[in-house]
C-alpha cells in the first residue's frame, strides 16, 4: 500500500481521499445532467436522485465535514437552479446530508457494502424527512403531502443504483 | 474564543450555510404564486447559467440518440443483408437507405400534417419545439424545450399538443425555456366540464395527477367527460382538450374531481408554444377573460403579471371599439341599416324605407 510509505497520525488521515479536481467537477455536474435527461427517455427514472448519491460519495470518501456541507450546499443549488421553486431548497438539505454522511464516516467503516447500503438507503429517507419540513413549516405549503411509501421505495431504488456507482467511483479515490 | 471556534467549526460552517440559506429562501418566497410565475431578474440570470450549463448536453444527447437510432436502423440491418445476399447488396442497401428515409419522412409529414390541422383549427400563430429536458425531480414537474427569446417567446404562453394542454411558459431564455406541466402543484388552468359546463380550476397534485378544485358535489359529473379549457385563466385559449374525468371523491363539502390529461405528459418530443391566440371570436374572448377563474371557495387562479398604468393606457389604445348590441328589431336607426356613404351619389335620392323594408312594414303593423 502507498499509503504505508507516508506517516499518518490517525485513521481518518489515513481514510480520507481526495479527487483530481476534473472528477469534483464533472461527477457532479454529469449527475444533474443525467437526473434532468433520464427522464425523458424513461418517465420513472424520475424517481432517482443521483445527485444525493453523489453528495454522499464525495461526502464520506472526503471524510471532512466542511467539503461535505460545501459538496452539498453546491450540488442542491445546481438541482434547485432547474426547477421552478426557490433557489436553496436542496442546497439546504443536501448540505446537511454532505455534514451527516462525513461525521459519520469518521466513526464508521463506510467502504463496507453494509454500511454503504444502510447509508444511502437512510439519508435518501432523511432527504425526504428534511424536505417535508421545509415545505411545511418553513414555506408552508398546503399542497405537499408526502407518501411514505413512495419515500420508501425512492430510497430503495436509489440505493440499488448507488451501490454499483459508488464502486465505480471508487476508482477515481487518491489518497490524501 | 479561538478554541470555541476551532472546536466547533464543522457545526459553525452548517449553521451558517443553512442560515445563508434560510435568508435568500425568506426573500424569494415573499413574491405570490412563486412556482408558477416568471423569476425575478436577479434569479432568472443564475437559472439561465444552469441552463446554459445542462442544455447544451441534452441537445448533443438528443442529437446522439437520434444518430445511434439511425445507424441502428440503417447501418446493423444493412449489414445483415449483405451477409445473405451478396448479389443483391448494393440494391438492397439503397433500398433500405430508401426506406427508411421515406418512413421517416412519412411519419414526420404526418406529424406536421396533425400539428398543421390543429393549429389551422384553433390557433392563429405557434412554434413548434422539441423536448430537451426534465427538471429530474419529482419536487416540480418542469420541462426544457429548445426555443426561447430568439424565436419570440415569452413568459406565460401557453404549451399545447394536438391532443390537449401541456402547460405555460415559465422561464424563458436565449435559446431556451422552461414549460411549467399543468401537473404540477402550483400550476393552474381554467376549464370547463364539456356536458356539464361546470367550471373550475384544475391543479396538479404531489403525485402528478390533476384535480379540479373546489367543485361542489353534482350527480351529472361522470367519469369520461371531457374537460375543456375555458379561456378564463388568460393563458390557455378557449375550448382546448385538458384531459377527461378519471374519478369523483368527496373531500368535506366538495367534489373531488381527478382528471387524466389527454396530452401524455410523460413522454413530449414536440409541442406547439401558442404565440397568439386568434381563432375565438372576440366577444366570447372578452366576455371570458373578464371574469375570474374562481372556484366555490373564491380561489383564484394564479394571475398574469398586473398591468403597469403605462401597459393600461396601451392596450385601451389598441383595444377595438365596443359594438352595438344586436338590434332585437330592426329600425332606420338600427347598426347597418343605413347604406354605406360609397354606394350614395350625390344629388340622387335615397329611400331609407327601401333600405329596410321589412323593419318599415314591420312598424306599420304595429
Amino acid at each position: 500500500m502507498t499509503a504505508l510509505g507516508r506517516m499518518y497520525s490517525s485513521r481518518r488521515e489515513m481514510d480520507e481521499h481526495v479527487f483530481h479536481p476534473a472528477i469534483s467537477l464533472l461527477v457532479p455536474l454529469v449527475a444533474v445532467f443525467a437526473g434532468a435527461y433520464l427522464p425523458k427517455l424513461a418517465p420513472w427514472l424520475m424517481i432517482l436522485d443521483l445527485p444525493l448519491v453523489v453528495v454522499i460519495f464525495f461526502s464520506v470518501a472526503r471524510r471532512s465535514p466542511i467539503s461535505g456541507v460545501m459538496t452539498g450546499a453546491l450540488v442542491g443549488v445546481l438541482q434547485d437552479l432547474l426547477l421552478n421553486q426557490p433557489i436553496g431548497i436542496n442546497g439546504m438539505v443536501k448540505a446537511v446530508v454532505g455534514y451527516v454522511a462525513a461525521s459519520i464516516s469518521l466513526r464508521v467503516d463506510v467502504d463496507a457494502l453494509a454500511t454503504r447500503v444502510v447509508m444511502n438507503f437512510s439519508f435518501c429517507l432523511l432527504q425526504s424527512l428534511m424536505l417535508l419540513g421545509i415545505y411545511q413549516w418553513l414555506l408552508r405549503d398546503a399542497n405537499v403531502q408526502t407518501r411514505w411509501l413512495h419515500e420508501l421505495l425512492r430510497a430503495g431504488v436509489n440505493t440499488v443504483v448507488a451501490i454499483p456507482l459508488f464502486f465505480l467511483l471508487d476508482y477515481a479515490k487518491q489518497r490524501a | 474564543m479561538d478554541g470555541f471556534f476551532a472546536r466547533y467549526r464543522n457545526a459553525l460552517v452548517l449553521i451558517a450555510v443553512l442560515v445563508v440559506f434560510t435568508i435568500g429562501l425568506a426573500v424569494q418566497v415573499r413574491r405570490p404564486d412563486y412556482g408558477s410565475r416568471e423569476d425575478g431578474k436577479h434569479v432568472r440570470v443564475f437559472r439561465y447559467w444552469a441552463v446554459a450549463l445542462v442544455s447544451p448536453f441534452e441537445r448533443v444527447f438528443r442529437a446522439t440518440g437520434q444518430g445511434i437510432r439511425g445507424i441502428w436502423h440503417n447501418y446493423i440491418d444493412l449489414r445483415d443483408v449483405r451477409r445473405q445476399n451478396e448479389q443483391l447488396k448494393n440494391d438492397l442497401n439503397r433500398m433500405r437507405l430508401y426506406q427508411a428515409a421515406m418512413a421517416e419522412d412519412a411519419r414526420q409529414g404526418q406529424r406536421l400534417q396533425a400539428l398543421l390541422e390543429f393549429k389551422q383549427q384553433y390557433i392563429a400563430k405557434t412554434v413548434a419545439a422539441q423536448v430537451i429536458g426534465t427538471s429530474g425531480s419529482e419536487q416540480s414537474r418542469v420541462l426544457y424545450i429548445d426555443k426561447g427569446i430568439a424565436d419570440g417567446l415569452k413568459p406565460d404562453m401557453a404549451v399545447i399538443t394536438p391532443d390537449g394542454i401541456v402547460g405555460k411558459l415559465r422561464d424563458v431564455f436565449q435559446h431556451s425555456a422552461q414549460v411549467l406541466l399543468i401537473s404540477d402543484t402550483t400550476s393552474g388552468a381554467g376549464v370547463v366540464l364539456e356536458t356539464t359546463r361546470i367550471r373550475g380550476v384544475l391543479r396538479g397534485t404531489t403525485d402528478g395527477r390533476l384535480r379540479i378544485l373546489d367543485v361542489l358535489p353534482d350527480s351529472r359529473i361522470k367519469p369520461g367527460e371531457p374537460v375543456l379549457t375555458s379561456g378564463g385563466d388568460q393563458v390557455f385559449p378557449r375550448g382546448l382538450k385538458a384531459g377527461v374525468v378519471e374519478s369523483i371523491g368527496q373531500d368535506r363539502n366538495y367534489a373531488l374531481v381527478t382528471v387524466k390529461p389527454t396530452a401524455n405528459l410523460a413522454r413530449l418530443e414536440e409541442v406547439l408554444v401558442v404565440m397568439e391566440k386568434g381563432a375565438v371570436a372576440p366577444e366570447q374572448v372578452a366576455a371570458t377573460e373578464n371574469e375570474p377563474e374562481t372556484g366555490a371557495r373564491g380561489e383564484h387562479l394564479p394571475q398574469l403579471k398586473p398591468e403597469t398604468p403605462e401597459e393600461a393606457a396601451k392596450n385601451a389604445k389598441e383595444a377595438p371599439l365596443p359594438r352595438p348590441t344586436p338590434a332585437v328589431r330592426q329600425d332606420t336607426y338600427s347598426p347597418g341599416a343605413t347604406p354605406s356613404a360609397a354606394t350614395l351619389t350625390p344629388g340622387a335620392r335615397h329611400d331609407n324605407a327601401a333600405a329596410a323594408p321589412s323593419t318599415e312594414a314591420g312598424g306599420d303593423q304595429h
